[in-house]
């Protein structure tokens, strides 16, 4: 009982300071380069910790759950802040989350003719929406709250500009002469395994290989550099309208 | 009189003493301390497993671990293997790998490590029992056959951000143990305790104190929070008697200005008096760090005549990215050079004293330097062959913007004064390296996927045994570094392997993750 009553007060000392707490972006940030940056990366972009330039946080969905989360840290590796003022905490988490903010923009595209367009282009014959397509691509879902309308637009028009983290197409030549090229899946010192643009992968020991070319810089996304002006606008609302499941 | 033959008794009937950790190379199928020597060497006598056979080399049996990310280097006692995790230990039977008894102890509820994973590097065994060293700072010792609690020891208060991951070194009578916490403004230390009472033997403070040799290296009060810790196991002559220790980055890490001076003893090598843990030598590698370049290394201590002449030698590949061979005895410089790419010193002068690039300190803006914070090498060990005449280390390729920001000293919490921003994965790299011991000149070297974060150990076999963040565990050519073997873990290594004898036959074993594996032919 004791113990409940305290945890209820706990708690309404808690929802009392954060409602208190208003966030101060500059503070936040003098904290986040003195405390978190050593794992989080300086940018916030991550390092020993998880990235945190993201709309979504999976370990903090709301605020409040940010801030929780702060205070306390979370087990096994991030210690809490118990050392943060209420309004310490606040302003940390606020800035936290300005690191993963995209704007909504006002764009001239219409978002249902670009759904058309992505069936009709092949885009989900690689790309997951809403649990529809093939998955060689990445998921989409959501990518209207992680980038803009005209990252997605240059993204587009030339994909190798922004290849996602760690994305490495290779060429190879296996010991009877036949030439596979793929998205690297996995590799180690050893072998490295292949994503086929067929949904497929497959897998080689490197010893065996006549040649193996990493060809850093490109995409097996085509580049939609040729579609008409409105075409791309349309696809580029789309994707933006693309927020994730409600 | 009866104490006085009580105690000869215990004494004769003790299952490990300090003779034969001394003596280690006269039992091979035995791994009796951290580094299977005194001198750091991480090297096995057993030549059963060779570059014609190392092909044939099976899984034999495994273990589990609770957690994940283990870093325990196993220690192995007359058919039973020692294996740590943090605030745990288990007893193996060495031919099945099941439990004979297992003890474990809490973590406190507020217990916080501030700038280092959760782990447990090993145990230490002496006498009749084993030693480990607890997150929340305590060394405590149990009873070899059971897992029994024999005695524990504080040894720091936790709170302030003192911890130990270390395994613990135990010499002639004493548990020499050293403390994480480097990025939390502790004062480090290096300690021995009395191995049957745990009562404190000595304490070296790696920061000297106003009086006190070295102080005047900090400015004004800086040395009351100026890290050096001291986490990674040290090495021991017993000969000379002299306990050799690397220490930690001064903190602020990454900001200098308010400690100017070269922060002694901070990114050095001391040695100490195993008696009485007076200083006999310093010799600092990265005079006033601002990069976090630890010097929390295993020491090797290597004999080889160099320039016509026997030298006693003490060598370093350190996290700086340059190599040292320094006199054993005195401290004095001998030779070294850069074995991993660095961009922050022109080179070493006479002394061994780096020559500096200009503005390759953090900045507000960042600074671009090789290598990155977690340096060309790490806490995992090097490996010393005396049948090669090779040092083998593995090998971080890897650089990083550094940034520099405010520092406020508050107790147990980070006190770090910026960061880093490593470059992307994608221009990192790693290898396994063999060096000429005097010179750190390369011989060869076997290219990795991305730095490592496992040690290397090497046989009389010709082999060394490594491995990779992709779960490689691999056999190398001790002479040429050629790949003959290797096994896909599924689990990223971050340990030590070690080598040891089941019947008579000789056996590996490196952790991976949650795994550790053992091999046989």
């Amino acid at each position: 009982m004791r113990l409940l009553l305290l945890c209820w007060i706990s708690g309404f000392v808690w929802a009392q300071g954060a409602f208190d707490a208003v966030p101060d972006l500059a503070i936040g940030r003098k904290v986040f380069d003195s405390q978190c940056a050593l794992c989080h990366g300086a940018d916030g972009s991550g390092g020993r910790g998880p990235n945190l330039r993201m709309a979504k946080l999976k370990k903090a969905p709301d605020d409040a759950a940010l801030r929780k989360l702060i205070s306390e840290g979370l087990a096994p590796e991030m210690p809490g802040a118990w050392q943060l003022s209420i309004r310490e905490v606040a302003s940390v988490a606020g800035y936290v989350r300005s690191l993963g903010k995209v704007v909504v923009e006002e764009i001239p595209g219409v978002a249902l003719k670009g759904q058309e367009l992505f069936q009709k282009t092949g885009c989900s014959r690689c790309h997951i929406v809403n649990g529809k397509g093939t998955g060689g691509g990445p998921e989409l879902s959501a990518i209207g709250t992680r980038r803009n309308a005209r990252h997605l637009r240059e993204a587009l028009t030339a994909p190798a500009k922004f290849l996602p983290d760690g994305y490495l197409l290779v060429e190879v030549e296996d010991a009877r002469g036949r030439v596979v090229k793929g998205a690297k899946a996995n590799e180690d010192l050893f072998t490295i395994q292949l994503l086929l643009a067929n949904g497929r992968h497959e897998s080689f020991e490197k010893a065996g290989l006549k040649r193996l070319t990493r060809l850093a810089g490109q995409s097996a996304m085509p580049a939609f550099d040729k579609l008409p002006a409105v075409d791309l606008d349309d696809l580029v609302a789309y994707l933006v309208s693309l927020r994730g499941a409600e | 009189m009866r104490v006085a033959i009580l105690m000869c008794g215990v004494a004769a009937l003790a299952q490990v003493p300090f003779e034969r950790i001394r003596d280690a190379a006269k039992e091979p199928g035995n791994w009796l301390t951290y580094s299977g020597n005194y001198q750091g060497h991480r090297y096995s006598p057993l030549a059963e497993i060779t570059p014609a056979n190392v092909g044939n080399l099976k899984v034999k049996w495994v273990y589990q671990f609770p957690g994940a990310r283990n870093q325990t280097s196993p220690l192995v006692v007359d058919g039973v293997m020692y294996v740590t995790s943090p605030h745990r230990v288990a007893a193996l039977d060495v031919k099945t790998g099941r439990e004979l008894w297992t003890w474990e102890r809490p973590i406190p509820k507020d217990y916080q490590s501030i700038g280092f994973g959760r782990v447990n590097r090993g145990p230490a065994v002496l006498g009749d029992k084993i030693y480990v060293a607890t997150l929340d700072c305590f060394l405590i010792a149990l009873d070899l056959k059971t897992g029994q609690q024999r005695w524990e020891v504080k040894v720091e208060d936790y709170k302030p951000g003192y911890s130990m991951t270390l395994a613990p070194l135990a010499i002639k009578g004493k548990i020499v143990v050293g403390v994480s916490g480097g990025e939390a403004g502790i004062r480090g230390f290096i300690d021995a305790y009395d191995s049957e009472s745990g009562k404190r033997a000595w304490r070296f403070f790696t920061i000297p104190a106003p009086g006190e040799p070295g102080n005047d290296t900090w400015a004004g009060d800086s040395w009351k929070t100026g890290a050096g810790s001291s986490w990674v196991t040290g090495a021991y002559d017993p000969e000379l008697n002299l306990v050799y220790w690397g220490v930690g980055n001064p903190g602020p890490d990454w900001n200098g200005d308010k400690r100017a001076g070269d922060n002694l003893f901070t990114c050095s090598f001391v040695a100490l008096d195993g008696d009485t843990g007076k200083l006999k030598w310093h010799f600092q590698f990265t005079p006033h760090d601002t990069h976090d370049w630890d010097s929390a290394h295993v020491p090797m201590l290597v004999d080889a005549t160099v320039r016509g002449r026997m030298r006693k030698m003490i060598v370093n590949p350190n996290r700086n990215a340059f190599y040292y061979a320094l006199d054993r005895e005195t401290g004095e410089f001998i030779g070294g050079e850069a074995y991993a790419k660095q961009t922050w010193a022109k080179g070493l002068d006479d002394k061994g004293r780096p020559i500096l690039v200009p503005g390759m300190d953090p900045s507000e803006a960042g600074t671009l330097v090789w290598p990155a914070l977690n340096g060309a090498t790490i806490w995992f060990s090097p490996s010393y062959s005396p049948k090669s005449g090779f040092v083998y280390v593995a090998t971080r390729e890897a650089a990083a913007t550094y940034f520099k920001r405010e520092a406020e000293f508050k107790p147990g919490t980070f006190f770090a004064g910026g960061g880093e921003r490593r470059i992307p994965e994608a221009e990192q790299w790693g290898a396994i390296r063999a060096l000429e011991p005097a010179s750190g000149k390369m011989v060869w070297e076997f290219k990795l996927l991305s730095p490592p974060w496992a040690g290397v150990m090497s046989t009389a076999g010709g082999l060394v045994f490594g491995g990779s963040n992709e779960g490689n565990i691999f056999a190398l050519d001790a002479r040429t570094g050629k790949p003959l073997w290797n096994f896909h873990s599924g689990g990223a290594v971050a340990a030590n392997p070690i080598s040891f004898a089941i019947d008579g036959k000789q056996h590996v074993a490196l952790a991976a993750d949650k795994v550790l594996y053992v091999f046989g032919l």
